[in-house]
């Protein structure tokens, strides 16, 4: 019996297995599946009074994004989105996610998406933060033009040329 | 009874622990063990390789398998010739070429003087100027601190480019630390530096000139030559990194005229791990060695000396010498198939640095509207590198490119090809038919390419910042 119980103190019971590590790889994959089948890629016509384009990013910094957002007048309800994006893999993701996580929401609730979320959801490392931020700026520019293009609704809504302000 | 059974128990626990192996350690109580169960109780985790029938994945990439080595600047293959000359020192032939008193010593100190021979032939200069390193980073180190150290009084200066490799960048930038000066002489728009300002930033009190032969980004050729001769005529010390060079296009330390070369084994299909320094006999070059030991490579390098790494290096350096000709016709040819494969079916690619004064195997190439990372993503089957600031921790783009003049938005997009003496045209057939592939669908979600195609001038906008 003595036995039995040093056995146990001792460990020779097998135990239950420790907590798996946390795999690397989620990050690659989801990043890797959205590069490889790029959800939501194209564009609406810029001059469509129901469509609000965002423009974030530089050349010089390597990000560039577009995303646009069809808006239902009466309800508010964004109910199509796309983008194009120039710049790395992650940046590619975010956007793509981006246009996922709008689409079929009202334009209020969209405000509220954090760069977090989509770092969270893509496992994004510190280095490549900047790409969710980008994203998150993109949804706020093309609500902003939505916003500035109802405003004008009197004239035609002109298609803005200069970079919405992050 | 028990108490025998729980010691043998905790000392085989306690021994198996060291070894290493993974234990399920025992619920005891003590501060010990409370660590220890707070680090995870399992081996280092290290990444996890899958290499089936069906594919290798690696980092979440399945690719179907190994993907084409087209990355030769970075390190290329030992060749078999090679090995075969190598093993004989690692299995049978292993003794210290600095023992003096057996047959091991003597046989390996006789292999060891082969190889340098056999080295310097391939540069022209003597046996006796030649000096093993690990690598072309130590000669670098050795060439560029060693040589200011040793005339520090009198010589405060050194001229070099901003197109250096890291290793001669950063101990001028430690040099600098210690109070030298030092100038970083532009290159232009084609990466080749101007000779007038180079003899204009020779002072009275300059002490070393450093120019690469070969850049490894880009592949431009410096005119060695005449750099040369205007350190010859204002008797400045010349050294130049050949790493990339050696074996590749012919190099003579008489006509280029140079007082310091390093020279690295694993560009030419050596090993890993070796290298050489020339040091010019006459006039005599002295340096402060950076490796303090036992006198060994005449008081410069002290440690011994690899044998069986030299013996590779050598060996290598003969191959070399033997099949350069060839080498250079065959890439070339390949060369020129890359450019017109990739030319002919996409618009929007330029080519970094000078097209004339080019080592024909290295292809850098930038890809408009496309970033270089992420065609580098969709490029796994091909073992490609890259010279945008996704690849590199910060955001900057590659300093050569920048030093080149190339727009920023350009140098996020550049992509550098390596072709070496095993490259093969269904390859380089394959690398192009990839590459177009990954541009088209890239180009497809870009932006800046849709509004280049509407007609907008991408430089004329206004881009907000981050």
């Amino acid at each position: 019996m003595i036995r039995a119980g040093c056995r146990k103190f001792l460990g020779l019971v097998p135990q239950k297995n420790n907590q798996a590590p946390v795999l690397v790889r989620l990050y690659h994959e989801r990043v890797v599946d959205h590069y490889n089948n790029p959800r939501n890629v194209g564009s609406f016509d810029k001059n469509d009074p129901t469509v609000g384009t965002g423009l974030v990013g530089a050349p010089a910094c390597g990000d560039v994004m577009k995303l646009q957002i069809k808006v239902d007048e009466q309800t508010g309800k964004i109910v199509d989105a796309c983008f194009k994006t120039f710049g790395c893999g992650s940046a590619i993701a975010s956007s793509s996610v981006a246009t996922e996580w709008v689409k079929g929401k009202q334009m209020e609730e969209v405000l509220t998406i954090k760069n977090t979320q989509i770092a969270k959801h893509l496992s994004l490392p510190p280095v490549k933060l900047h790409c969710s931020m980008l994203a998150e700026d993109a949804i706020k520019a093309a609500i902003k033009d939505y916003e500035a293009k109802r405003g004008q609704s009197g004239e035609n809504g002109a298609p803005i040329e200069k970079a919405a302000d992050a | 009874m028990a108490t025998r059974l729980l010691a043998l128990k905790l000392r085989e626990i306690c021994s198996s622990s060291i070894r290493g192996s993974p234990t399920r350690f025992p619920a005891l109580s003590t501060a010990a063990a409370a660590a220890a169960r707070a680090e995870p109780s399992s081996p280092i985790q290290l990444e996890e390789y899958e290499d089936t029938e069906e594919g290798i994945t690696m980092k979440g990439v399945k690719i179907s398998g190994r993907p084409l080595y087209l990355d030769v600047q970075a390190t290329s293959p030992v060749d078999p010739r090679v090995m075969d000359a190598m093993l004989p020192f690692y299995l049978s032939r292993y003794g210290n070429p600095h023992s003096r008193t057996h047959l091991y010593g003597w046989e390996s100190d006789l292999a060891v003087e082969k190889a340098r021979t056999q080295v310097a032939a391939l540069i022209n200069a003597s046996p006796k100027e030649i000096v093993f390193t690990s690598g072309a980073t130590e000669s670098n180190n050795i060439s560029v601190k060693g040589l200011m150290h040793f005339y520090k009084d009198k010589k405060r200066h050194v001229i070099t480019t901003q197109t250096e490799h890291k290793c001669v960048l950063d101990s001028c930038r430690h040099l600098q630390q210690e109070g030298f000066e030092v100038t970083y002489l532009p290159v232009g728009s084609d990466g080749i530096i101007d000779l007038d300002l180079l003899r204009s930033a020779i002072r009275p009190d300059t002490g070393l000139v450093s120019v690469m032969t070969v850049n490894n980004e880009i592949g431009v050729i410096q005119p060695m030559e005449e750099i040369g001769q205007i350190c010859k005529e204002r008797n400045v010390p010349f050294h130049t990194d050949a790493a990339q060079a050696l074996g590749k296009i012919p190099l003579d330390v008489e006509k280029m005229n140079v007082s310091l070369m390093s020279l690295s084994g694993h560009k030419i299909y050596g090993p890993k791990g070796v290298g050489a320094l020339y040091i010019r006999r006459r006039p005599r070059i002295r340096v402060e060695p950076q490796m303090n030991g036992g006198g060994q490579e005449r008081g410069i390098r002290s440690g011994t000396v690899p044998t069986p790494l030299v013996v590779g290096m050598g060996a290598a350096c003969e191959v070399a010498m033997k099949e350069m000709e060839y080498d250079d016709k065959r890439i070339s040819a390949l060369h020129r198939r890359l450019l017109e494969g990739i030319n002919s079916k996409l618009d929007g690619v330029v080519v970094n640095g000078s097209s004339e004064r080019r080592y024909a195997g290295n292809v850098n190439l930038s890809f408009a509207y496309v970033e270089g990372e992420s065609l580098l993503m969709g490029l796994k089957e091909v073992a490609v590198s890259s010279g945008s600031a996704c690849t590199s921790a910060s955001l900057e783009p590659s300093y050569v490119l920048r030093a080149l003049g190339v727009e920023e938005d350009m140098a996020h997009t550049s992509i550098r090809y390596g072709i070496g003496r095993f490259t093969t045209e269904a390859e380089i057939d394959r690398a192009v038919e990839l590459t177009v592939r990954q541009v088209e669908k890239l180009r497809e979600m870009s932006p800046l390419y849709e509004m280049v195609k509407e007609g907008i001038d991408i430089k004329s906008i206004q881009w907000a910042q981050h």
